[in-house]
């Protein structure tokens, strides 16, 4: 029940993301990688705004959000970051040149997603208090790429 | 001929020795010296002066994340690059090592350097340093800080030189950009609220938001302004984002500092990261009031 619900929020989300950044820019590598952040956010929206106490604790809602968490993290995005899809070469994304000059430390950071949605999969179903002592190091995980490899704005 | 030369050489003379005179590296004041001074040093809060100052930021060594624990913040061996359209600046070892380090400084040379940005040896430091922000801190504080330094590492890494392009490279001509934007009046009006004081101070005297949020003018001052109305990334490329940001609540705004969160849960990135990891060590309160003061801003267009 809640896989399907999942689901389907997440391709709802998918299409509507998609369907915002249609207008700004048409390559296909850029919009693929909104859309995947679109659902790492949507899902994380819940694990942290339970931990910032905006919406009440719900263990069910939160395993399945850390669950599709740990899921999008094993997904190949090889493809999105195709050679040439960086800031100065496109419109519409503020993707760096230096995920292309550092891959083994871009892949390596984007592990880490990994390793941290993992720990929260553990820990969100538990209770508020195991949440919040796993949602540092998740927002850190995300935190790690988009330090080194996200233009300001 | 020869009185036009004779001419010429007097006036260059004078124009040196008014150049000489007009960019002379100021002492502290003498107010501010016996504050420091008179003032017993409190570590616990000078670490707390040392988050919200954000002096990690630029000292530690490159490459840490938000994961980073606390002690590599702490290791203020210095090497972070930052490039600009004035040259590369890159911050020097300010940890406790006695030679490499600031280690063998005395408190009021520490403030010195921090509040007037004069070196023990005299020279203008380049405003890359933000002591235009710390000279509107409170010299009790800067005592603290110093207080909270002694027992931080001594880390052996040498300190990497700055690469300026002349005119640049001639410090004593920052005497001159001094008199130009060095003006440690507060930019908002001070206010009977504790919160939104206590915010200004926070922002105006020591995170030094301004810094990047505020656009500079052709010679690299702050435009006071449009003060926090959003600017060009001054070291690369993109846009620093006008504060606060649109639609934001002072809830936001604290909650993004504490964890790098947006309302939209997008996570911090860039240099903000960076910020976003001293900030998540100050007090609740701060944040707080942090939140309050950007939230004057409100009102202006665009935010």
């Amino acid at each position: 029940m809640y896989k399907k619900a999942a689901l389907i929020a997440t391709f709802a989300s998918l299409s509507l993301s998609s369907a915002a950044f249609a207008d700004e820019q048409a390559d296909p590598n850029v919009n693929a990688r909104h859309a995947y952040m679109s659902l790492l956010a949507y899902n994380l929206g819940v694990l942290g705004g339970m931990a910032q106490a905006q919406m009440p604790y719900d263990s069910d809602m939160a395993a399945t959000a850390a669950a599709n968490l740990h899921a999008l993290s094993q997904v190949d995005t090889t493809r999105m970051w195709a050679e040439g899809t960086d800031n100065f070469s496109l419109d519409g994304t503020r993707a760096l040149p230096a995920i292309w000059e550092n891959p083994d430390d871009f892949v390596a950071r984007f592990a880490a997603l990994t390793t941290a949605s993992e720990a929260m999969a553990a820990a969100a179903g538990t209770d508020l208090a195991s949440l919040q002592g796993a949602v540092g190091a998740l927002g850190a995980s995300c935190g790690g790429c988009h330090r080194a490899y996200r233009e300001p704005e | 001929m020869r009185r036009l030369i004779g001419l010429a050489l007097g006036l260059g003379a004078a124009g040196a020795a008014a150049f000489w005179l007009l960019t002379r590296p100021a002492d502290l004041p003498g107010d501010t010296l016996a504050r420091l001074q008179t003032h017993t040093g409190d570590a616990t809060n000078g670490e707390a002066v040392f988050w919200a100052a954000g002096c990690a930021s630029c000292h530690a060594a490159p490459g840490l994340d938000m994961a980073s624990p606390t002690g590599d913040r702490l290791r203020l061996g210095g090497g972070h690059a930052f490039v600009t359209p004035f040259g590369t600046f890159r911050a020097p070892n300010v940890s406790m090592h006695p030679t490499e380090g600031i280690g063998a400084w005395t408190l009021e040379q520490f403030a010195q350097a921090v509040m007037a940005g004069v070196s023990p040896q005299g020279a203008h430091y380049y405003p890359a340093f933000p002591y235009t922000t710390y000279a509107r801190a409170r010299p009790e504080d800067i005592a603290d800080l110093w207080a909270f330094w002694q027992g931080l590492p001594a880390v052996d890494t040498p300190s990497q030189p700055h690469d300026i392009g002349f005119p640049f490279s001639v410090r004593r001509g920052l005497g001159l950009w001094k008199l130009l934007n060095f003006d440690p009046a507060f930019v908002a009006p001070p206010s009977d609220d504790p919160q939104l004081a206590r915010g200004r101070y926070l922002v105006e005297a020591l995170g030094h938001c301004a810094e990047c949020h505020t656009p500079r003018d052709i010679t690299g001052g702050l435009d006071r302004s449009q003060w926090l109305a959003g600017a060009a990334n001054p070291a690369g490329d993109g846009r620093i984002p006008a504060l606060p940001p649109q639609g934001w609540s002072a809830g936001n705004i604290a909650a993004y500092l504490q964890s790098g969160f947006t309302p939209e849960f997008d996570v911090v990135g860039g240099s903000m990261a960076d910020v976003i990891a001293n900030m998540s060590r100050i007090a609740p309160e701060d944040r707080d009031a942090i939140a309050g003061y950007l939230l004057a801003f409100r009102s202006s267009p665009n935010r």
